[in-house]
């Protein structure tokens, strides 16, 4: 196992971030802070978590592989949550939806024995299913809470005329499922033909055989169609309702929305 | 069926600690065109959709026919007790799609075309895109599929507000038009007294949340509610 030492010249890339902040220097883009945050933890992480996998891998222990997927899915919650703002119990929604397509989809590959469960392939993909899902959470809550303020008065004459909430929100909630997926459907109609995903060419670049990195790549993407659907789905029937009361009235907008 | 009675009695609303309602008592008569009438922030809007109960009062009741509206469905409520709102809101691809909105949710259906003639537009706008429609007519296709729903009251909500001076005239007279023929209980909120005068039978005043009184509309225009007008030109 190769330590950190050995990232030396790896760090020359750094001259590249250097390009970005040069031009947000010169184009007074005002990034040049958020780009040196970004190398920072970008680096810690990933060290860290280099770190732990490795710890992981040393214990060969399923369990410890659960907590640190658990600990993932927490952790993306909760920042899933901040990015959702004032939606009522955004981190429970988050973390249920997430939790919920981690298992889901994980627990499918591993019933099928498509992969194997070690920690060589849960971390990595649960990683990718949680980050993912954790973006469709996002991107739907933020969605669903906007076109709810935006919309009101759409709402009220739904609900006026006897729709139930979830009747008054059906629209809000279809676009927001909508834009929630559409990124990740895009991505996988072209893939191959526009991009190699990140998984295949990490595969081909350490010496894999591409048609076996393709296998992985093909698990990847239907895992990760399948985790961020279920996530967005669970995301937006869970907090749609956190708008309403149990009466079917639009909650008011908390004054600081207002 | 005898036209529907509303009473609110000792109706409050807070939202943020902020009272919008204090305490409302109005009776609005069966079959009447009730009007609603007040300065800016005095709580008329908030008294509609406390009647319909797109919001739940904070204290207070409200009484259709003598029957506490806390105890009944909100959904069928509200399908008794249509609204009207001041901007409007028109959903669906068409027009027909759009003023049977309502009727489809409850799996009913109902004539598009026998609706459309009744707030006085052309059935052949069925087809249309709504959104294609002036906002005055879009306003009348909202009334459609309230009445759609064949409601027992209406809930009207400064509907001419959005609207030029000629599409307002036409929508006082389908009010006055609709209260006639269908019996329908109307409250009217308006925050102009030549259109009051125009429309209404009884006139209710509110001020910073409360009820300051009612008068006949005879009796409002004349010397009896001289102080009342006043107060409200005053703050308009």
């Amino acid at each position: 196992m190769a330590d950190l030492q050995t990232l030396g010249p790896a760090l020359l890339t750094l001259g590249l971030v250097a390009v970005a902040v040069v031009l947000s220097l010169y184009e007074k883009l005002d990034l040049e802070k958020d780009i040196g945050v970004a190398v920072v933890r970008s680096f810690l992480q990933l060290a860290a978590i280099g770190y732990v996998i490795n710890f992981i891998f040393g214990l060969k222990n399923i369990g410890a592989v659960v907590l640190l997927l658990a600990g993932m899915v927490l952790f993306a919650a909760w920042t899933s949550a901040r990015r959702a703002g004032d939606v009522p119990r955004a981190f429970l929604v988050a973390a249920v939806a997430v939790g919920a397509a981690a298992v889901a989809t994980l627990g499918l590959l591993l019933t099928l024995r498509i992969v194997p469960a070690t920690a060589r392939y849960l971390i990595p993909l649960g990683g990718m299913v949680i980050g993912n899902s954790m973006n469709a959470a996002s991107l739907t809550m933020t969605r669903i809470r906007d076109d709810v303020a935006e919309q009101r008065p759409k709402v009220e004459a739904a609900l006026a005329l006897g729709a139930t909430s979830r009747q008054a929100v059906a629209p809000i909630l279809r676009t927001a499922l909508q834009r929630a997926l559409i990124p990740l459907i895009d991505a996988t109609k072209t893939t191959g033909l526009i991009f190699l995903p990140g998984a295949m060419v990490g595969m081909i670049i350490a010496g894999a055989d591409p048609l076996e990195a393709v296998r992985l790549q093909i698990v990847v993407l239907y895992m990760l169609l399948g985790s961020v659907s279920i996530a967005a789905i669970l995301v937006g029937t869970l907090s749609y309702r956190a708008f309403f009361t149990p009466r079917h009235q639009l909650r008011r907008a908390p004054p600081s929305t207002e | 069926m005898a036209p529907l009675k509303i009473e609110v009695s000792g109706l409050g609303y807070a939202v943020g600690g902020v009272e919008i309602l204090k305490s409302v008592d109005a009776g609005m008569q069966g079959g009447e065109i009730t009007a609603v009438v007040g300065p800016s922030g005095a709580g008329k809007s908030t008294l509609l959709r406390a009647i319909n109960r797109l919001i739940e009062p904070s204290s207070g009741e409200v009484y259709l026919d003598g029957r506490p509206t806390s105890a009944l469905d909100p959904l069928e409520l509200r399908r008794r007790v249509g609204m009207v709102f001041q901007i409007p809101a028109v959903f669906g691809d068409s027009v027909e799609e759009a003023v049977l909105y309502g009727v489809r949710l409850s799996g009913k259906n109902a004539d598009p075309g026998r609706l459309l003639e009744m707030v006085g537009l052309d059935a052949s706008l069925a087809g249309r895109d709504p959104q294609s429609l002036s906002v005055g007519q879009q306003q009348r296709v909202t009334m459609a599929r309230t009445l759609a729903l064949e409601p027992e009251a209406l809930l009207l909500d400064e509907p001419t507000s959005a609207l030029d001076e000629a599409a307002r005239r036409r929508i006082e007279e389908l009010v006055g038009d609709l209260n006639a023929r269908l019996g329908l209980t109307m409250v009217f909120v308006s925050h102009d007294l030549v259109q009051v005068e125009r429309v209404a039978d009884r006139v209710i005043v509110l001020a910073e949340g409360r009820s300051v009184g009612a008068w006949d509309k005879e009796d409002f225009f004349s010397g009896a509610g001289e102080r009342a007008r006043q107060f409200i030109a005053g703050r308009l």
